[in-house]
């Protein structure tokens, strides 16, 4: 199928379901509206409402509130995730002391840690970016781990053999096997610093996306609840892109069928 | 590096036993008590039947693996730890799936400290000489089995490794290709004799290549059950040299006994 094609056809689902919402919110069948426009508003208010976001620049101030936010999460748990991760890897009896904690935590829902983050940290971005790094901490930490276990031994005692001490090691082939699986779940850990972010200012915060979703809700402004969804989506889709373009930047030397990973 | 001045043999193993733990309480013996002395500048093929042990033994000899009796020796002393004197072109896939060819082959000079641009300069000669020139920039897995193999060979060889393991280095190739490595092997290994471990399936590569012709028996617990020297002049030339009479006495002889080993080892492990 070509570009074009696929493009269309993606264009028409949007259509498709646009045009749904609007029929179903503002078209009378048998003698009722199926979807209640109090509930559901319909695409035209919702359109105005993000036109209005945007003309005002009201958005803008949102938007870059949730985006530093995100960032820092994905920075910070990262370096944790792969220092850690280095760590436990090469330090078996680490590891298996500590492994029935981080089991503990990682099954822990991060939700119930941000009442404790905003006591701790204040209402500020600092306890939004606490709950994005606890959620991507875990992914890059188990990725870095992993990839550093996963090694082939075959390629190992082949960089021992060439002579390589254990900080050449480190660098030619652990370093690199542990980036390209978290590069691997590269798009699970921006997604989980975003998530962190805009739940955090869903919970309390004075703003950010979260926030400004969670104003709408509370005076029922069900249009302006669904313009911040749409921003959010939108705003996700592109650092998804980002990560996307980085990603096969970063991986040109992987075989295209490993792509599925992680 | 180890003293050469005790110059005994390249590598001597004496009655060398490997056994592996498995899950259960019995061990399982691949090697027994197999002794085998390779000569520096010497030319050695190691045959024998699938799973007889022959990697396992490379092991040894490159200090990957700690025999469970025996001693190792490397030009005459005890082996502890990895050999520095020893290449080793693994049976599988070793290069680094995120280094380039060049790179892969670079990176030997650059663990022992050449600066990057000689070692990349280096490392394109001997794509060159590998016949690998145009792949300089390609990553592994773009690469066939048997140009991986080659990259494989420059990254060892780049080293000038006293002593080369090679483990089936040409298993993926085809017979033309087989024929033109081998002879390429031959010319790279005469213009700088290296004592040469080499394993294969192959019984008339291991004449064709070889100074000497070791028969290892099926396993488990496989011995070394034959010793043959290669009468056949040097140079050689792989596909002439099948010509010879001498090649075709020699080769009888090794079969006559290799097939019995053969014929057990596939009863042992149901033909694989
Ligand atoms: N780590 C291990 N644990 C247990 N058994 C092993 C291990 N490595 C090898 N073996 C066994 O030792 C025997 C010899 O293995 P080895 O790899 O040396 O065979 P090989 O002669 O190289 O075979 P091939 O020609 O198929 O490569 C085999 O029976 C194998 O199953
Ligand atoms: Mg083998």
């Amino acid at each position: 199928m070509s570009r074009l094609t696929l493009l269309a056809l993606q264009v028409l689902v949007a259509v498709v379901a646009i045009a749904l919402w609007h029929v179903l919110t503002t078209v009378e069948i048998g003698g009722r509206m199926l979807l209640p426009p109090f509930f559901f508003s319909n695409p035209f208010d919702v359109a105005a409402r993000i036109y209005k976001m945007f003309a005002t620049g009201l958005v803008w101030r949102h938007l870059w509130v949730t985006l530093v936010e995100s960032a820092l999460a994905f920075v910070i748990g990262s370096v944790g995730g792969i220092v850690v991760g280095f760590w436990f890897a090469r330090k078996p009896l680490v590891a298996a002391v500590f492994d029935p904690y981080v089991k503990m935590a990682n099954a822990l829902p991060r939700v119930v840690l941000a009442p404790i983050f905003t006591l701790w940290l204040g209402l500020g971005i600092w306890s939004k970016v606490a709950l994005g790094v606890t959620l991507v901490f875990f992914i890059v930490f188990f990725n870095v781990y992993q990839g550093i276990k996963e090694v082939s031994p075959t390629v190992l005692a082949n960089a021992r053999m060439l002579g390589m001490n254990e900080r050449q090691l480190m660098r030619h082939v652990y370093w690199p096997s542990a980036l390209s699986w978290m590069f691997s779940s590269l798009h699970t850990s921006v997604g989980f610093a975003v998530v962190g972010a805009v739940v955090g200012e869903y919970l309390g915060s004075a703003a950010g996306l979260g926030y400004m979703i969670q104003q709408a809700e509370g005076v029922f402004d069900v249009a302006g609840v669904f313009a911040g969804m749409f921003v959010l989506a939108a705003f996700v889709i592109v650092i998804d892109a980002v990560v996307t373009l980085v990603e096969n930047r970063l991986l040109v030397w992987r075989p295209a069928a490993a792509e599925t990973r992680g | 590096m180890p003293a050469r001045e005790g110059r005994g043999a390249a590598v001597a193993l004496r009655d060398v036993t490997i056994s592996f733990r498995l899950g259960g309480t019995a061990d399982f013996t691949a090697v027994e008590a197999a002794s085998l002395t390779v000569e520096d500048g010497e030319f050695v093929a190691i045959v024998g039947p699938t799973g007889c042990g022959k990697s396992t033994l490379l092991n040894v000899a490159a200090g990957l693996l700690t025999p469970s009796a025996g001693s190792a020796e490397i030009f005459g002393a005890p082996l502890a730890g990895l050999n520095p004197d020893a290449g080793y072109l693994f049976q599988a896939d070793a290069l680094f799936p995120w280094k380039t060819a060049v790179e892969n082959v670079a990176i030997g000079l650059e663990v022992v400290g050449v600066a990057s641009a000689e070692a990349r300069a280096r490392a394109k000669e001997w794509l060159g000489r590998v016949g690998l020139a145009p792949f300089a920039g390609r990553y592994p897995h773009m690469l066939s089995g048997g140009q991986r193999k080659r990259v494989g060979l420059a990254q060892v060889l780049i080293r000038d490794p006293k002593i080369l393991l090679m483990d089936e280095p040409f298993g993926p190739l085809d017979a033309q290709t087989r024929q033109i490595m081998g002879n390429l092997l031959l010319e790279l290994w005469s213009a700088d004799r290296k004592a040469v471990m080499f394993v294969t399936h192959d019984l008339e590569e291991a004449i064709a290549l070889s100074d000497r012709v070791v028969i290892m028996s099926a396993g488990p617990a496989a011995r070394i059950i034959g010793d043959w020297r290669v009468p056949l002049p040097r140079p050689r030339d792989i596909g002439e040299v099948k010509l010879d009479e001498a090649f075709h006495v020699l080769h009888r002889d090794i079969w006559a006994k290799l097939k019995d080993e053969v014929l057990k080892g596939y009863a042992r492990t149901g033909g694989g």
